[in-house]
Parts: C-alpha cells; sequence; structure tokens
C-alpha cells in the first residue's frame, strides 16, 4: 500500500514537473523558431527607423543601467541598516515595506513615476523610466542584502569586534565581504529582472525610433517596442517584435545564468 | 600578580529580571591559564564575554560590581565597567584579545586575516607589518605550514589550522589577556592536542582565562580552576585543589561526573 502511494505521488509530481517544464519548452521553442526566423545581424547595426533594432538594445541597457546606479547603492544601504543597524520596530517596518514592494504590480510603479515624474516635467523621458525601473529593483536588492547578511554567522562579526574594529569597519571589511557572492548574484537577478520590465516603462520612457542619448525625451525602449511593433498589422513588425523577444529572452537568460554560475562557485577559490 | 580582577560582579541580559552572574569575585591571574568550568548553561560564557566587553555588541545589558585590567603603562587597575568611548573599547578589545568556539577566519588571505588587527591599531608600515605576521604566525605554530600560501584564502584551511590562525590573530596585537571560548570543541583530538600545546607555549607571553567543557582539558593545561554552576562562582583555586581536594560538596560532584 505504502509502496503504491509512493508511486501515486512519484507519477503526479513528475507528471506536473513535466506540464511546467512542456510549456517552458514550447514558449522557448516558438520564440526560438519566430525569432531566429526573423532575426539578421543587420538588426544589431540599425535602428528601429531603418528596420533594425540597434537604438532599443542600446536604450534598454541605458535605463537599465541607470537604475542599477540608482537602485543598488540606495538598496545595499538599506538593506545593511536594517540587518545590522536597524533595531526593533523601523527596522520591521522597513522590511515589510520592501517586501510589499516587492509584490506591487509593475504597472502600479509605472503610474506612479507617471504622476510625480513625467506630469509635473510635462512629458515622457528616459530619466522617468529609469526611475521607475531602479523603483522596482530597490526591494530586490534590499531584500537580497537583507538576506545575504543575516547568513553570516554573528562569531564573525564578534570577532571582528574582538580585534578592536569598530561596528562599520567589521561590516565593510568582513561581513560584506563574507555576503559578497550572495549579494552579487540578487544584484544580478534583480537587473535581469528589470531590464525585461514593459509595463513600468510604458507611459514613463515610451520608446522611440529613433537612437537616443538624451534623457530628457522619450526614450528608445527594447520592451516597450516589442509591444507597439506586436500591436501592429504588418508582418515585417511583428517579425521584428519576434526578433526582439528572442534577443531580449536570450540577455535575461544569459544575465540569469551568470548568477546562477556564481552562486554555484560560492564555496570554491 | 591579577592581571583582571572582578569584584562583586553581576550580568544581567537585556529583558530578563534577575542576573546570570551572581557576585563573582575572581581574577586572572598574570602568565597563568585560568579554567572556567561548569555545566552547561552556568554562566561560564556569560563571565567571559563580560570580560572584553563583548556583550556590548548587543545593547541592553546591566553591569554591576566591578572589572578590573592592569594597565601596563601605569601599573594601576582600572575599571573597564567605565568605558563608554568608541576608542577606549578598541584600545580594551587590543588588551583582551577573544577566542571563539568555531574558528572565524575572515574572507580575505592568511596574511591579512593576522595583518587585520594590526592595520586597525595603527600600523601601516609593510616591513613592520611583515614582521609581526611572521612573528605571530610562529607564536601559533602555524607559520611553517602556511609559509608558501600567506597570500591564499583563509578559508581553504583546515579547522584546526583555522583556529591556530584565529590564535595568530589575536596574538598579533600583543595582548596582555586572551579569552578562549571553548576553543577546542569544533576540532578533533590531533588539531585539539595542537591547540593545548600552544596554549601553554603562549602564557610566557599572554594570560590566559578558558572556557571549556573537557574537564581533563581543565586538568591537563590550567593553572587555576573557577567552578561555576547557575550563575555563580562555587569555588575557585589552583587546579589541582580543585581536582583533587575540592571544598565544596558541588564541585566535587561536578568533577567525579556525579552530575552536569
Amino acid at each position: 500500500m505504502r509502496l503504491l502511494i509512493n508511486k501515486i505521488v512519484l507519477g503526479l509530481s513528475t507528471l506536473s514537473a513535466l506540464i511546467g517544464l512542456g510549456f517552458l519548452a514550447w514558449i522557448l521553442i516558438t520564440l526560438f523558431i519566430k525569432g531566429l526566423g526573423s532575426f539578421h545581424f543587420s538588426l544589431f547595426l540599425n535602428d528601429l527607423i531603418d528596420g533594425g533594432l540597434r537604438n532599443l538594445i542600446v536604450g534598454q541597457f541605458i535605463l537599465a543601467a541607470i537604475a542599477a546606479a540608482l537602485g543598488i547603492p540606495l538598496g545595499m544601504i538599506a538593506g545593511i541598516y536594517i540587518q545590522e543597524y536597524g533595531r526593533g520596530k523601523y527596522a520591521e517596518i522597513i522590511r515589510n515595506l520592501s517586501d510589499i514592494m516587492m509584490s506591487a504590480p509593475s504597472i502600479v510603479i509605472g503610474a506612479f513615476v507617471y504622476a510625480i515624474v513625467v506630469v509635473p516635467t510635462g512629458g515622457t523621458s528616459g530619466a522617468a523610466g529609469a526611475i521607475a525601473l531602479s523603483i522596482m529593483m530597490l526591494p530586490i536588492v534590499i531584500n537580497t542584502t537583507d538576506n545575504m547578511l543575516s547568513l553570516v554567522p554573528k562569531e564573525l562579526r564578534e570577532a571582528g569586534i574582538a580585534l578592536g574594529a569598530s561596528k562599520y569597519k567589521v561590516i565593510i571589511d568582513i561581513v560584506i565581504k563574507a555576503a559578497k557572492v550572495g549579494i552579487m548574484t540578487g544584484i544580478l537577478l534583480a537587473f535581469a529582472r528589470i531590464i525585461g520590465e514593459t509595463a513600468p516603462l510604458l507611459f514613463t520612457s515610451e520608446t522611440s525610433n529613433y537612437f537616443s542619448l538624451d534623457l530628457s525625451e522619450s526614450f528608445p525602449s527594447l520592451t516597450v517596442s516589442i509591444y507597439d511593433l506586436a500591436n501592429e498589422p504588418e508582418e515585417s513588425s511583428r517579425d521584428l517584435a519576434w526578433a526582439a523577444s528572442f534577443i531580449l529572452t536570450v540577455l535575461v537568460l544569459a544575465i540569469n545564468l551568470t548568477g546562477r554560475f556564481f552562486t554555484r562557485n560560492k564555496g570554491g577559490k | 600578580m591579577p592581571v583582571m580582577q572582578l569584584n562583586d560582579f553581576s550580568f544581567t541580559y537585556p529583558g530578563v529580571s534577575h542576573p546570570s552572574l551572581k557576585n563573582i569575585n575572581i581574577e586572572i591571574r598574570k602568565n597563568k591559564i585560568t579554567a572556567l568550568i561548569g555545566p552547561s548553561g552556568c554562566g561560564k560564557s556569560t563571565l567571559l564575554r563580560s570580560m572584553n566587553r563583548i556583550h556590548d555588541l548587543y545593547p541592553g545589558n546591566k553591569y554591576e560590581g566591578s572589572i578590573e585590567l592592569l594597565n601596563t603603562k601605569t601599573n594601576k587597575m582600572e575599571n573597564i565597567l567605565n568605558i563608554k568611548k568608541e576608542n577606549e573599547f578598541i584600545e580594551l578589545r587590543q588588551k583582551v584579545g577573544m577566542i571563539f568556539q568555531k574558528p572565524t577566519p575572515f574572507p580575505m588571505s592568511i596574511f591579512d586575516n593576522v595583518a587585520y588587527g594590526l592595520k586597525i591599531a595603527g600600523i601601516k608600515n609593510k616591513t613592520q607589518l611583515e614582521g609581526r605576521v611572521e612573528q605571530a604566525l610562529k607564536d601559533a605554530a602555524l607559520w611553517r605550514e602556511v609559509k608558501d600560501r600567506l597570500g591564499k584564502s583563509a578559508m581553504g584551511l583546515s579547522g584546526g589550522q583555522q583556529q591556530r590562525l584565529c590564535i595568530a590573530r589575536a596574538v598579533a596585537v600583543k595582548p596582555e589577556v586572551i579569552l578562549f571560548d571553548e576553543p577546542t570543541s569544533a576540532l578533533d583530538p590531533i588539531s585539539t592536542g595542537a591547540i593545548e600545546e600552544l596554549l601553554v607555549e603562549l602564557k610566557k607571553d599572554v594570560s590566559i582565562a578558558i572556557v571549556t567543557h573537557n574537564m581533563q582539558q581543565a586538568s591537563r593545561i590550567s593553572d587555576y580552576t573557577a567552578f561555576m554552576y547557575l550563575g555563580d562562582l562555587i569555588e575557585f583555586d589552583k587546579t589541582e585543589h580543585i581536582f583533587l581536594n575540592p571544598k565544596e560538596k558541588q564541585t566535587e560532584d561536578y568533577i567525579t561526573g556525579r552530575f552536569g
């Protein structure tokens, strides 16, 4: 009897795993076939206005990089505060707020930035898009920093203090170093997350058909353009959307895999 | 001669109504090993952790009585419970080092581990640093094993080597007292033997207080032994007196293994 139950449970869990993986494979294969079909190297050389994706890819990276430059330091400092310095209620409130922010729908964050940046400045801009992405990133960075620092044994902190180091020195020299790999992984995953976001950009940075480095105007974005292109009637636009989706997926996958690679090599040096 | 003296010392953890240590009177003598023994929860680690005020890492503790530490410059005893300023704490911890139960190598190279306390103490000169690191590693009987890989990560050392590295790190800043909190309980018998030999060797230069669960260890290496029970110091005497003819019945019961 027990053997039978064992077999049934094993069968069911294998089945659900297969269903899940099946859908994932389906998505990837479709993306691969359709994306690769319309993929051409010249996509990297031309801007959208000339039927390429160059400006979009560069734009997406610039937006994500600015968001990271804003979100990572702020998030790390906040994470360090709640894990190392904050005591009692305040730290707990910030921790909970950050958890809530993490599950906030990205479209809401887009709407929020629309209200506080786009409306007062009179139009969509790359800056607004980067701010929206950094808000997306912030709770993830806070959360990983907080969690990774909490994994550092308290004896290590005490050992630093016992050698006469001050608390901030112990945190900078020892604790963060000990948690480095985990924090780096978290940051990479956060980056992978925001680089594929559409909703926060939809009405903050919008997108642009032209190459641009001017953050005060609508800014080229790969994800928003995928959304636009997919809605257009021409076959060629939709093919371009597939190619863009394919490139985006490969990028996100690569960043994710790099992150996992770091985690796996955590112990060995 | 005592380098550290506790007078009617009581200690209460934050949020607890009664003290974990009650009216402890004990002294750590110069160039001797003082062992603190007693069953789990008797307060021996709490006592040890008061001696460099590492408790202060977590706010809200209550200290009563006094813990006096010999100032070697003025030859006077100074109460470390009066310390409030950050730089005084740093000074205290440079005088009173600590080794923990689990080895605590920092995630950096072997050299940087040993040099860490020295750099904090303000030594920047490279040749001076190298000399002090080498001497400390020799003092900790680790030099021969690591001299060819000082630049490698300390995480690659074995548990026993890591513990000796931590001892080297503590010895490097030339403290007056080193506190050992069950330094061998995470180690195998061979590494334990090496650490015990090392302690006996080290007492030429430094005074030692050690918390141990292992009574054979206390009798093998210590000169003085304190037996503690439920936050009280039951008996404190020369080690041979404690082990051969203890005055208190509780001590005798514990030593002979009748409880604990």
